[in-house]
């Protein structure tokens, strides 16, 4: 899961050089509140999920739980 | 029944607001509101009433589309509030400038524009009804918390208005409403009732913006798709997408997954903010006067707001 959210993160930030592990904040990748929200809507495509905003998902660890949850 | 658009007309007020005003008495500032929203200033009212703001632009559309007071059918203003529960703001405008036609409101909140128009269509289908005038006028600066900084740097105050009567440029309208309640809303009170369990005050707006951010950038995409479906057209054919001014980075979120370029997206959200259901019929006002629309041109609406509501239209400009 994480090769497939990495591969969003670059599409969506058009920057196929930023390092995504687990531990990667939105805020380590420089995306403000309304860009996590559209990055999460293309992760939810992707997965085929709903993700509710008022979870509380700070990096890319979160956004894994989360869809495993909904899984 | 279709119909055509033949004149347009704006009311704003004086005062104008900048985010460089709010940050004197909150804890915000210019980079932090142009970056998220794309506002760098609001119109909101100090001396005028909503009435006044309606009955400006009203009296503007209907100049311009050459009718008077008593050529008019049928007054629909679209608002979240006018100045009095009742009468309502319809009534307000037809006092105002001098009218004599039946007159009532519709409340489909940032959507109301979309809504108006798809109720005009229908009474247009009677032969007794050739001209109507919508007005879509919204006072946002009464239902918001002036200390609340993630609400009350996004609205403004104005009115936008249009004449219309039969035509054919109306080619395609959709409205939807999936009740949602607890993501956008301005509570009511119960006033002062002895026999209330639970008094509720009136309250301020309130919203949880990035369930609405999702939900309107969904929506709008949805509607887009289903619309150039419908027409059998592609998004390049459409000249113009005039899309609610809630937030420009919900108009740069459509523009990119339709993969067009800038110009054909008009915005004017820096100048104004939200102005609820008047910003699409401001937009369309401002792209008149600059000449920028053109018989034959191709538009696409789209708004959404509480409710939530939705609806997109197409048209042909006639």
């Amino acid at each position: 899961m994480l090769d497939k959210i990495t591969e969003i993160v670059h599409v969506y930030t058009d920057n196929q050089t930023l390092a995504v592990t687990e531990q990667t904040t939105f805020t380590d990748l420089g995306l403000d509140s309304l860009d996590t929200v559209e990055l999460l809507m293309k992760i939810e495509d992707e997965f085929s999920v709903r993700i509710e905003m008022t979870e509380d998902i700070q990096s890319v660890g979160d956004i894994i739980s989360v869809i495993e949850k909904l899984q | 029944m279709s119909l055509k658009i033949i004149g347009t007309g704006k009311g704003i007020p004086e005062k104008r607001v900048t985010n460089h005003d709010l940050a004197g008495f909150l804890d915000t500032n210019d980079e932090w509101i142009v970056s998220r929203t794309g506002i760098k200033s609001r119109n909101v009212c100090s001396h005028e009433t909503l009435t006044d703001l309606a009955a400006a632009a009203a009296l503007q559309a209907l100049d311009k589309s050459g009718l008077r007071p008593e050529d008019i059918d049928l007054i629909i203003c679209s608002t979240i509030g006018g100045d009095y529960r009742t009468p309502s703001l319809a009534c307000c405008v037809s006092n105002s400038i001098g009218a004599s036609c039946p007159a009532f409101d519709v409340n489909a909140a940032c959507t109301g524009f979309i809504y108006a128009l798809e109720i005009a269509s229908g009474f247009l289908a009677d032969e007794k009804t050739d001209n109507i005038l919508i007005v879509c006028a919204e006072m946002m600066s009464k239902h918001m918390d002036w200390t609340d900084r993630n609400t009350c740097v996004l609205f403004g105050d104005g009115a936008a208005a249009c004449t219309v009567t039969k035509g054919n440029a109306l080619k395609y309208i959709d409205l939807s409403a999936s009740a949602d309640v607890s993501l956008l809303q301005v509570p009511s009170g119960t006033g002062n009732s002895p026999f209330v369990d639970e008094k509720k005050e009136y309250g301020f707006l309130n919203m949880q913006g990035q369930e609405v951010f999702k939900f309107a950038v969904n929506v709008v995409e949805s509607g887009v798709k289903q619309a150039l479906d419908k027409l059998n057209v592609s998004a390049e054919q459409i000249d113009l997408f005039l899309l609610h001014q809630a937030n420009k980075r919900i108009v740069d979120s459509v523009r990119r997954a339709l993969g067009q370029p800038e110009e054909k997206f008009p915005l004017n959200i820096a100048h104004y903010g939200n102005l609820s259901s008047a910003s699409i019929p401001l937009l369309l006002f401002e792209m008149l006067e600059e000449d920028k629309i053109k018989p034959g041109d191709t538009l696409f609406m789209s708004a959404f707001g509480a409710g939530l509501t939705a609806g997109s239209c197409v048209m042909v400009w006639e």
